[in-house]
């Protein structure tokens, strides 16, 4: 094929969907072996176009061109043939089945005999060829998110798509896995390849792709070379506005409690668990977060993050050791004991742990508070006191829905995190588990949660904020505990925080910084002096 | 030109009401082209069917008579469904709350004095416990030792049953009865009332009473209290419970034992009603017909009792056909069958809205 040539054109697309236009005349030329960003905002339409594109939507009016020749493309199997992929930022997945069982379904060869060694080092050759680490033989339902993410991108390769699309690949992944995914697409796009990604992280566009087309409503506001642009010009194209970056956590002080009295909120101690597999993922873990205080946690995906959250929230069983919930002993209880007692939790999964999709906004508003006496009576639902309570919430949360009766799932994912916040702060707010609280929210609700746990701190709670975005956790963590294979590599107040040292530790390499008589800084007293009258960014 | 489905915003309620009836019509069409090929009128089938079930007093009263037992044991589906507790078990739940309600006045009081209505409660009782043990069995199992439910409910309903054929041929056969299998009548001692006649002329028991409050009690469970308001979250998003501190196992021993409770009032129904013994004709099969009606009504508890009437007039004006017309009495059954098909396929309507795209549209 001639060099000339684009791997994608796509011209004037337009999709409809009742009540919105999602793609308006939308155009995109991407070329073989360039790293392609396609920026924009939260309902920008970079989802559609890319449906479109896989085959998933037919688009109403427009024209695809595949390496010049003219697509009609009506079904993922159609886009197959025309070697193109996509990875979902909801993973296409079968749990219970093995790797190489989700990297051969849907294929129409093997005809019969399957050969699952020889189909097994296919994908073994695949993954080194591209530097992804995958086992196989593994179950998907035993592997973290990242790993996930490369076995659906293994999947894309195994059936010859040399034009990858990834749908918010980073969301889900920490620096250094954001940064090995880079290193694969890097290698995709010297064999030729085109790779397209979803992306609404400016920080990303500059770091990995060559060219970015920027979409604003649905319309194609810009097509740039990233090398000569800048992030507040990207900033500007994908809202339309200029752009703040970093919440000021200055703006929240909080009282200077000068010495040992900030309130322990929670502590662990020495504690051990299992993960699903039965592997040892948590290892003598011990730290405290207090009062007026946010502990951030950071690592790499699958060291142990979710197992330690679930465990303090009573959803897993200690093997061994302490959870302490102000100075009570909750190890191994129930998760409505925990609750009782006040903790709140933002979990990983939102649609999935944390809100019933089918269910109404305002069922969903009490799902922690609906045994409460205001709002039960004699096993009865008071009807008048939900209601009142649920458009509180909506109001002081700003959550933006039709109505209380809506189901929560036709709301946005920034509405669905804030009606979630909303309800966890109610109920309780003064001790948060938060667990990747701002994955897969724009540049708005991110800020808008950021301030939400900052305020809270404000207020006088502990948070707890487990997240693999190292900006965000230093832009608004008082200490940063670093987790790699189920430990506690080491905890650092923010202040004397370095993205190299924390990397390092989330690499596995412990630095001898922390007190050697207090290592896991249960007893420290935090560093409260120098947060006020600071900015981060 | 092609046909394409998307996905609608909100699921059209408009498209929820129609489905059902729309469904019910193009299974009339089905039916009556079936009918032709059987040599016979579709439409005075149809007729004949239609005065089966609803055409005289005396049809009615039969057509709810059968309609008692497949409202109570739809119900107890429904209720079990609910929670995503597949409850496949509502027939031998019922057949134990009919030993259970033979049992009270031929072994357990039978000389006793008791007025009446004391001793039809107690008969009750007797039934409602009976099947909430027999459904706590399955639940217990599920809930302590994740055991599927759905072979442990099937199961247990050729245990009940047999345990029937064996007490009614066996120990506890009438020594009167020349022979015929069954226990003694207690017809002479108590049965369940009878409507009065301005509402039915026949067999019409208090038993449709009992399950119209139970589908009301059960409707307002479920939109009113924190026990319904955990149901529901269960049946939803059990993990979303979880999380939320709700206990599943607790809620599924209690929301089982209501299931087999309910299940076995159909029974109750059926002995203190109607048969006034043990006898073969007690498990013919609601408890299955039960799982149609559940889906067909989504779910719904006042929607059950509707449906449950459809299903009892399809089987009553079938067996009016096969007397008047000579036809087979599986043609009731094929009809059932073309609704379920109808409504379940028309299920796509209510999420996705079909558009016709002119190929001219896709530049080429």
């Amino acid at each position: 094929m001639p060099q000339d040539t684009p791997a994608v054109e796509m011209h004037g697309i337009v999709k409809q969907f009742p009540g919105v236009v999602a793609n308006d005349h939308a155009d995109l030329v991407v070329n073989a072996g360039e790293i392609h960003a396609l920026l924009g905002e939260n309902g920008a339409g970079k989802s559609t176009l890319m449906n479109v594109l896989a085959g998933l939507y037919l688009p109403d009016s427009g024209q695809i061109r595949v390496h010049g020749r003219v697509a009609k493309i009506r079904s993922p199997g159609e886009a197959t043939r025309w070697g193109i992929g996509m990875v979902h930022q909801h993973f296409m997945l079968v749990e219970p089945q093995t790797v190489a069982e989700n990297v051969i379904l849907g294929l129409d060869r093997p005809r019969f005999r399957l050969d699952m060694p020889r189909i097994a080092d296919g994908i073994r050759q695949l993954s080194t060829r591209y530097g992804m680490t995958v086992d196989p033989t593994a179950y998907v339902w035993q592997l973290s998110v990242g790993e996930q993410q490369r076995v659906e991108i293994i999947k894309m390769l195994y059936r010859g798509a040399d034009i990858l699309i990834l749908d918010e690949p980073t969301a889900v992944l920490t620096p250094q896995e954001a940064e090995d995914l880079g290193n694969t697409l890097r290698q995709m796009v010297r064999e030729g390849k085109a790779v397209i990604f979803i992306t609404h992280k400016l920080d990303e566009v500059m770091s990995f792709a060559d060219r970015v087309t920027v979409l604003r409503r649905g319309k194609t506001v810009a097509n740039l070379v990233t090398a000569e642009t800048t992030k507040v010009d990207l900033a500007r194209e994908m809202v339309g506005r200029e752009v703040v970056f970093h919440v000021d956590r200055s703006e929240y002080e909080r009282p200077d409690t000068n010495g040992k009295s900030a309130h322990r909120m929670l502590a662990v101690e020495k504690l051990n668990a299992l993960s699903d597999k039965g592997l040892p993922a948590l290892r003598d873990v011990s730290f405290a977060v207090h009062q007026h205080e946010i502990l951030g946690v950071a690592g790499v995906a699958g060291n142990g993050q979710r197992e330690l959250a679930e465990v303090i929230t009573g959803l897993r069983p200690a093997s061994n050791g302490r959870v302490l919930l102000r100075d009570q002993d909750v190890t191994n209880r129930s998760p409505r004991r925990v609750i009782d007692l006040g903790m709140s939790h933002i979990p990983e999964d939102r649609m999935s742990t944390g809100l019933i999709a089918n269910m109404t906004v305002c069922d969903n508003l009490i799902l922690k508070d609906y045994r409460r006496p205001l709002l039960s009576r004699l096993g009865f639902i008071l009807q008048r006191a939900v209601a009142r309570f649920s458009d509180r919430l909506i109001d002081e949360y700003e959550i933006a829905t039709p109505s209380r009766e809506t189901v929560i799932k036709a709301l946005s994912g920034g509405n669905l995190q804030k009606a979630l916040l909303a309800r966890e702060i109610a109920c309780g707010g003064d001790l948060i588990i938060a667990v990747h609280p701002t994955r897969g929210l724009d540049v708005g609700a991110t800020e808008w949660v950021q301030r939400k746990l900052l305020e809270q701190r404000q207020k006088g709670a502990a948070v707890l904020l487990i997240s693999e975005d190292l900006d965000e956790l230093l832009a608004v963590s008082d200490r940063v505990a670093v987790m790699y294979e189920g430990r506690i590599m080491g905890i650092v107040p923010y202040r004397q925080a370095h993205v190299e040292e924390i990397g390092l530790m989330m690499a596995g390499t412990a630095i001898e910084k922390t007190d050697p008589k207090d290592p896991h800084g249960i007893f420290e007293q935090t560093d409260l002096s120098g947060c006020q009258g600071e900015s981060t960014s | 030109m092609r046909i394409d489905f998307e996905r609608r915003l909100e699921p059209s309620r408009l498209i929820a009401f129609l489905v059902p009836i729309l469904s019910v019509i193009l299974a009339l069409v089905v039916g009556g082209s079936l009918l032709l090929a059987a040599g016979a009128d579709p439409v005075e089938t149809y007729r004949a069917m239609f005065d089966g079930a609803f055409g005289t007093k005396y049809a009615r009263s039969e057509m709810l008579v059968k309609a008692i037992p497949l409202m109570l044991t739809g119900l107890s589906v429904a209720i079990a469904f609910r929670m995503l507790f597949w409850n496949i078990g509502a027939e031998g739940q019922l057949v134990i709350g009919a030993i259970a309600t033979a049992w009270v006045p031929l072994f357990l009081l039978r000389e006793s004095q008791l007025p009446g209505s004391v001793l039809l409660v107690l008969m009750g009782v007797a039934a409602f416990v009976g099947g909430a043990l027999w459904g706590l069995v399955p639940a217990v199992l599920k809930a302590f030792l994740r055991v599927n439910e759905i072979i442990t409910t099937l199961m247990m309903n050729y245990i009940a049953v047999l345990l029937m054929d064996y007490l009614y041929t066996g120990p506890w056969k009438d020594r009167q009865g020349y022979g015929f299998p069954g226990t003694a009548s207690f017809k002479e001692i108590i049965s369940l009332p009878r409507l009065p006649e301005w509402f039915s002329a026949g067999r019409v028991h208090l038993g449709i009473v009992v399950a119209v409050v139970a589908a009301l009690l059960i409707w307002l469970v479920l939109i009113r209290t924190k026990w319904g308001y955990e149901v529901r979250v269960i049946g939803e998003n059990p993990r979303a419970a979880r999380y939320a501190g709700i206990s599943l196992a607790r809620n599924i021993v209690l929301v089982m034992m209501c299931s087999g409770g309910l299940a076995a009032l159909a029974g109750y129904g059926q002995v203190a009603g109607i048969a006034f013994r043990l006898q073969k004709g007690i498990a013919v099969g609601d408890g299955f017909t039960a799982i149609i009606i559940a889906w067909l009504a989504k779910l719904h508890p006042l929607g059950v009792l509707i449906v449950a009437i459809l299903m009892a007039a399809l089987s009553v004006g079938g067996d009016q056909i096969t007397i008047t017309m000579g036809l087979p009495a599986a043609m009731a059954r094929v009809l059932q069958g073309a609704i379920l098909f109808f409504v379940l396929g028309g299920e796509i309507f209510v999420r996705y809205r079909p558009r016709i795209v002119r190929t001219a549209d896709l530049a080429e």
